[in-house]
């Protein structure tokens, strides 16, 4: 298990998504899979839309994300179910 | 062209070999598996081509092994290279010139440009659609990359022309006639001098941006604008025309993708439509690109000495089946593609969002208006030749209903 459980109160196996700063070239695939977890700023560097926590619904989109980044840019970090 | 037919393709290859221009996909994955790394002594001092995803990853990442200071492969290497930046510059100066080509290719600033891309296609497929046959390369394809690209510069949509004959002449018939490269690069060139000269700023178009952007404090140069408007039109229009040509092919040629494909547009399925084009671009990526070798170097065995060059093929990485099973087989809904039909790395293609718009409208708009359709039997497609494929002649019969 990671670090996942930084955030205290929150459940240790809960997803977490991270980038990989300078790995994001732009591609905005991320963005059409996840329009819900992923935005792109106007240099096209992904911005995560809120604090990187994935629910459970939109845990399907999170790893088709990561597997469609070109860049490999995304991690998806899933809790090991404690 | 009198050029010797290929015997050996893993130690001779040619792509302008008519085998080549016909069928790619099946030499490909014959070296793949033969020969991963291929060579030839045809063009400029030696080229490389590796037909793996991982080599073509590797050398696309390696910019200090692998300079973009020439990336098209000519039977000799212009003397001194044409600068276009930013694709070919490399690392530190890349970063200077496409950071303020950026925003205006942002997925919102093509957003914007949608309706007018929608008009155009509408008009274009309006014209075609209540005959019996078409060309959907020459009639439809070709006319909306260069409309938009018209558009966005801010010049006549009549210069189209002018500019689909100096690519050609740049990239296609350039290859082995040298003079004729330079000249379509200098008629460009001229072009846009003027086109730059005569603009009185202040005006929203893309040659009125560039004029008064500051990237750093400073107006870029005009000789840089210059360059950076040709390199554009090269690299937006001849790219996208391709893609287009492709898709429409393939559509024509498969029943049951075009009736998926036109439900999941009709339906406004955005998922499923964008999962099919991301498999379209997969399997037909139009563009290779080259890179130098500038210091000596190894991989996968081979020995890759100083000034030789490589062939960059972004479309053999994306036949590759170490990363996507049955290669050769088109599934729309292919739900793990990471494809590298746009490269990789820091060259990424600036116009990746607008040429997904382009190709996503042309579709929807072809298939809502045209929605079956079938080659003509007997009459020839055409593909062109060199590192840009798609096809330059596509006939096709209308099937009217839906
Ligand atoms: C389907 C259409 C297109 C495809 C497949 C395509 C493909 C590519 C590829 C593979 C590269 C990387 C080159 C390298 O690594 O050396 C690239 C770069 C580039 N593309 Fe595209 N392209 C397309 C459309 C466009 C459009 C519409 C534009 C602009 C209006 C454009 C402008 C550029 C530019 C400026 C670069 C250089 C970026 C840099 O070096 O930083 N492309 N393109
Ligand atoms: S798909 Fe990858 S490279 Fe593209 S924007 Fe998202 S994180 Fe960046």
């Amino acid at each position: 298990m990671l670090s996942v459980a930084r955030q205290g109160a929150r459940m240790p196996d809960e997803a977490r998504i991270e980038v990989v700063e300078d790995r994001c070239q732009g591609h905005s695939r991320c963005v059409a899979i996840a329009p819900d977890l992923f935005d792109c700023d106007e240099l096209g560097n992904v911005v995560l839309l809120g604090d990187g926590r994935v629910s459970p619904e939109a845990l399907e989109r999170a790893r088709l994300a990561v597997l469609n980044c070109p860049e490999r840019a995304l991690v998806l970090r899933e809790g090991g179910g404690a | 062209m009198s050029r010797s037919p290929v015997e050996d393709w893993t130690t001779d290859f040619d792509h302008t070999d008519p085998r080549w221009t016909a069928d790619p996909y099946t030499l490909w994955s014959e070296l793949r598996r033969t020969c991963p790394i291929a060579h030839t002594d045809r063009f400029q001092d030696g080229v490389w081509l590796p037909t793996r995803y991982a080599d073509v990853r590797a050398i696309a990442y390696d910019t200090e092994t692998f300079s973009s200071r020439r990336v098209v492969i000519r039977d000799r290497k212009i003397e001194p290279p044409h600068p276009a930046p930013p694709i070919t510059s490399d690392p530190p100066d890349h970063k200077r010139l496409r950071l303020p080509l950026l925003p205006p290719f942002s997925l919102r600033s093509v957003a914007k440009l949608e309706p007018f891309t929608r008009a155009a296609c509408e008009e274009l497929v309006n014209a075609l659609a209540d005959g019996e046959t078409c060309d959907g390369a020459q009639q439809y394809a070709q006319h909306v990359p260069v409309r938009v690209m018209c558009h966005l510069l801010g010049v006549p949509a009549s210069d189209g022309e002018r500019f689909r004959h100096w690519i050609t002449e740049a990239l296609q018939e350039g290859i082995h006639d040298m003079p004729r490269a330079l000249r379509a690069l200098q008629a460009i060139n001229a072009y846009f001098r003027e086109k730059v000269e005569a603009c009185p700023g202040g005006t929203d178009d893309l040659i009125g941006y560039l004029l008064a952007v500051e990237p750093e404090g400073r107006k870029l140069d005009r000789d840089d604008i210059v360059a950076i408007l040709r390199l554009l039109m090269i690299a937006g229009i001849d790219t996208t025309w391709s893609a287009i040509g492709s898709c429409l092919w393939h559509l024509a040629t498969h029943v049951d993708d075009r009736r998926t494909l036109a439900a999941a547009f009709r339906d406004g399925d955005t998922r499923a439509v964008d999962t099919a084009i991301e498999e379209l671009l997969r399997a037909y990526a139009p563009v290779a690109m080259a890179r130098e070798v500038v210091r000596d170097t190894e991989l996968g065995g081979c020995p890759m000495k100083a000034g030789s060059m490589v062939l960059l093929s972004f479309p053999a990485a994306n036949r590759d089946p170490e990363v996507f099973p049955d290669p050769d087989v088109v599934r729309l809904d292919r739900a793990e593609n990471p494809h590298v039909a746009f490269g990789l790395g820091i060259h990424r293609c600036l116009g990746s969002n607008l040429a997904r718009m382009e190709l996503r409208t042309a579709l929807d708009v072809w298939l809502a208006r045209i929605p079956e359709f079938e080659l003509v039997p007997g009459e020839p497609v055409t593909w062109s030749e060199g590192t840009v494929r798609g096809p330059r002649r596509l006939p096709l019969r209308l099937l009217g209903g839906g």
